[in-house]
């Protein structure tokens, strides 16, 4: 029998990067095949490439033993495969079936729409794979699982026989998983191939038949679901054969530079997005926060950098209160941020480079005042810092998107660090730059660290954590569950506490 | 080098382009191109229809430089209009009710232009940041409740007693005395000029307009306030993280726009010495189109609006010398409007992918240099 899937040797270039570097996958028909990795580790542009909405720039594809070449998703649907996308896109005003037939519309002679005949058949492919819905329901009134189910139904009704399902339990509370699982295992007894990412390794254990395992990009292991433990999956993903950035000697001090204590964080929705924060960072000291994205990073670096209210708790800078302090004042109190996605909140893209130096700065020497900007001074300043940073540019007066992913981080880290800031807050501050690049900012922030710069550190690389760290503290679903001494630490035992297996296996 | 064509090229390449389509049209209408050139060019050379142009390009350029404020941090500001209208309307009926000296009535009369301008400007920008109304369709419904209910209202309630027959000269506000009216400016011309004939007047508000065109270079290419307010229409998650306010700055940026659009009516102020009952509507929009053909660059802007009342002053030309209708003046605004915004684009597409080209070139070399 051939395989519903076989990919062979893809490879996905982006500047400065390798996001797939010869990657193979065989799924075969009618299986659960999930796809494991760390963030980062080239997941969802494989699945973006087997969708048809990125080309590879090496490799084949071959959907039910033929060779395929997709230009866009239509192609891929024209083949069979669906993909259901980790937020979904759903028109919230419309019912389920016009949601459904959205952009595939049936109709009749004259160009009316055929409901009736859509209905039928959307009640076809409903009972045929076991998912109940209410096809007059409105979108907006539906919980988040049921949405989901509307967007699996969506893909089958258009006759997709292969399902690319990316991080599907992300948004789920438990008790939908469990309902989500239910309906896998229906849609695989009625023959349908399920493909999907997931980085919740108890998950993947329980429903999977397969799993692949990728790494940096590349493909490291492809196993049966027979056997293999959540200790020997979580070591697959984060590996330990790569020399870690070490941190030589502790310069922790005693002076603490920045304090949270009972900090609460609430998101759009209400919910405590983090909750209950305590933490203490001291001068000299780096302090890497270590959580599966999207339990509570976020709102907790917004909360020190000033861009999230903090409904309760207060943070103090120094030993004073900045709880209600404006991102300017902290900023002029001493706190640097390198934001986690640097074309989103770090740069102004069309800028030269001299403007991007000075964003953030901007209201003090030699950048400016509270009502000057000093040209001269910002220059002289940016020059200063391509210089030391070893920013790669033919002058500080290009457009910030001339310079490669890693020369904008270069550029950033420099900015930042030049002010002579207490707090640094880092966010992913190598992610997507190739290798030299990485090490360069390493060593910057090490070498402020000597200086006596206490850095919050979040990262999605354990290496990075593990090798910077001073503390590593776990935060899952918003909460600070353990903190562990990166010496003692190691990437297999963190990724266990971040998937939360490690309480299941201490509580068993 | 090539960077410098590019500057050039996109303007150069958009007139070329208009005159191309203008010339189309007037000869589908049956026209003679050259007639309709000719008599537009031949009347602009004279020192009175000059006068006219900068007339006409006073209000167009206070107007551009209005909308422009917004549009440098992505805020639509579609509500010059009523902006200047409310603020024309109430500059005049306080200016026609003190009697000041004569610097001081025409300062107080401007203040209270801006402040109004600014305050009905204001209200979009708190309906913005309090309760996230977007500013396009919070100012333009501010358009229709100053011209359809505060103009529609308070002319009748602050219509001047002037006799008994009602006509434009009649009607209106109560006139402002003359310490209030800003003197012409022919005296300046004409020192480097002929004398101006025909009665034309130059208006004093061009003096002004050129201050404002500096400000508004200096406020954003010097000030912090000006970087804040570029950085937020550039990017405003990276403004935020880099300690500007958001809503502070829309609400700032707002005020300084309606602001700037409560000077625009000034012009007419000065000309006809109160609000009269027929007020020239329009201006807030074709300040849009302005700032647009000029890229909200002080000195673009200001050709745009020279260029915007030539073919306006040219339209009447036309109509008088018959050689074609007045509408290809509004059909070449349109054409020169659309060829330039398309230009525009092309050759930043090009300059941006020579900037990357060129970084990328220099990181060869240093790497190339660098001994393996």
């Amino acid at each position: 029998m051939t395989a519903a899937i076989e990919l062979t040797g893809i490879t996905k270039r982006f500047p400065g990067v390798v996001a797939n570097d010869d990657v193979n996958l065989t799924v075969e028909r009618g299986e659960i095949h999930a796809i494991c990795g760390e963030n980062g580790a080239g997941k969802s542009t494989l699945m973006k490439i087997l969708y048809g909405m990125q080309a590879a720039d090496e490799g084949t594809m071959k959907v039910n033993g033929e060779i395929v070449d997709f230009d866009s998703p239509t192609d891929a649907i024209d083949c069979g495969i669906g993909m259901v996308h980790q937020h979904f896109m759903l028109a919230d005003h419309l019912t389920v079936l016009e949601n459904v037939i959205l952009g595939a519309e049936p109709t009749r002679a004259g160009g009316r729409l055929d409901f009736h005949g859509a209905e039928a058949h959307l009640r076809e492919v409903a009972e045929e794979y076991g998912l109940t819905v209410d096809v007059h329901q409105m979108i907006e009134t539906l919980e988040v699982g049921e949405r989901q189910r509307v967007e699996i139904i969506k893909v089958l009704y258009r006759g997709a026989e292969i399902l690319i399902l990316d991080e599907p339990t992300a948004v789920l509370v438990p008790q939908e998983v469990e309902a989500l699982f239910e309906n896998m295992r229906e849609l695989k007894a009625a023959g349908t191939t399920i493909l999907f990412i997931d980085h919740k390794l108890d998950e993947v254990l329980e429903i999977a038949d397969s799993i692949t395992v990728l790494r940096h990009g590349k493909t490291v292991a492809t196993m049966k679901n027979t056997g293999v433990t959540a200790h020997e999956l979580a070591e697959l993903m984060v590996g330990s054969e790569l020399p870690t950035p070490t941190t030589t000697v502790s310069t922790v001090t005693d002076e603490v530079a920045l304090e949270l204590r009972g900090v609460t964080v609430l998101n759009e929705d209400g919910r405590a997005a983090a909750r209950d924060i305590d933490l203490v960072i001291h001068k000299g000291e780096i302090v890497g926060i270590a959580g599966v994205e999207g339990n509570g990073q976020g709102a907790l670096v917004d909360a020190v950098v000033g861009t999230a209210h903090v409904s309760s708790g207060t943070i103090e800078l120094l030993g004073n209160d900045i709880t209600h302090d404006s991102v300017r004042q902290r900023r002029e109190a001493g706190i640097a941020y390198v934001p986690e996605d640097r074309h989103h909140e770090g740069l102004l893209l069309s800028s030269p480079l001299w403007e991007n130096a000075a964003l953030g700065h901007q209201t003090q020497m030699p950048y400016g005042s509270s009502w000057w900007i000093n040209r001269e001074g910002a220059r002289r300043q940016t020059e200063a810092i391509r210089e030391k940073f070893d920013v790669r540019t033919p002058n500080i007066d290009v457009a910030a998107h001339a310079l490669s992913g890693g020369n904008q981080q270069k550029l950033i880290i420099g900015r930042e660090l030049t002010s002579n800031p207490d707090v640094l807050i880092a966010a992913h501050p190598t992610r997507g730059i190739d290798v030299g690049a990485q090490a360069a900012v390493w060593d910057d922030i090490r070498a402020a660290r000597r200086q006596g710069l206490a850095t919050l550190l979040i990262s999605a690389d354990l290496d990075e954590l593990i090798g910077l760290s001073d503390t590593i503290i776990v935060i899952l679903r918003g909460e600070f569950v353990a903190t562990l001494s990166p010496d003692e630490v190691t990437p297999r035992d963190l990724g266990a506490y971040m998937t939360g297996v490690a309480f299941q296996e201490e509580a068993s | 080098m090539r960077k410098s064509a590019l500057v050039i090229a996109a303007p150069v390449g958009a007139f070329v382009l208009t005159v191309l389509v203008s010339t189309l049209a007037l000869l589908a209408f049956g026209s003679n191109p050259a007639e309709a050139y000719g008599d537009m060019l031949g009347h602009a050379s004279k020192l009175e229809t000059q006068v006219d142009i900068l007339n006409r390009a006073t209000p167009f350029y206070l107007s551009a430089v209005a909308a422009a404020i917004g549009f440098r941090m992505n805020l639509f500001n579609i509500g010059v209009e009523g902006q200047y209208l409310v603020a024309f309307l109430f500059a005049a009926q306080i200016g026609g009710l003190i009697s000041l000296p004569q610097v001081l009535h025409i300062l107080v009369i401007m203040v209270v232009a801006m402040v109004v301008g600014s305050l009905y400007a204001g209200l979009a920008g708190i309906l913005k940041t309090a309760r996230g109304v977007n500013e396009v369709i919070s100012t333009i419904m501010l358009n229709s409740i100053a011209v359809g209910g505060l103009l529609a209202w308070l002319q009748q309630e602050w219509q001047a007693e002037q006799g008994e027959t009602f006509t434009s000269t009649t009607l209106g506000t109560e006139p402002i005395d003359d310490s209030g009216l800003l003197p012409t400016i022919n005296g300046l011309l004409e020192l480097v000029t002929r004398d101006v004939g025909q009665g034309k007047e130059l208006t004093g508000m061009l003096l002004l307009a050129i201050v404002v065109g500096i400000l508004y270079h200096v406020l954003l290419n010097r000030t912090r306030f000006g970087f804040d307010l570029r950085a937020s229409g550039i990017n405003p998650f990276a403004a935020r993280a880099g300690g500007v306010p958001p809503k502070r700055m829309v609400l700032a940026a707002m005020m300084l726009s309606g602001a700037v659009a409560g000077l625009i009516g000034m012009v007419e102020l000065a000309d006809r010495g109160k609000f009269p009952p027929d007020p020239i509507q329009g201006l807030g929009f074709q300040g849009i189109a302005v700032a647009l053909l000029g890229r909200n660059n002080p000195g673009g802007m200001a050709f745009a609006a020279l260029l915007f009342a030539f073919l306006d002053v040219s339209s009447g030309v036309l109509d008088s010398s018959g050689a074609a209708s007045r509408e290809i003046a509004v059909i070449m605004q349109g054409v020169v409007l659309l060829t330039a915004v398309v230009a525009y684009g092309v050759a930043n597409r090009l300059r941006e992918r020579d900037e990357a080209r060129e970084a990328a070139e220099a990181l060869l070399v240093e790497r190339a240099a660098v001994p393996a």
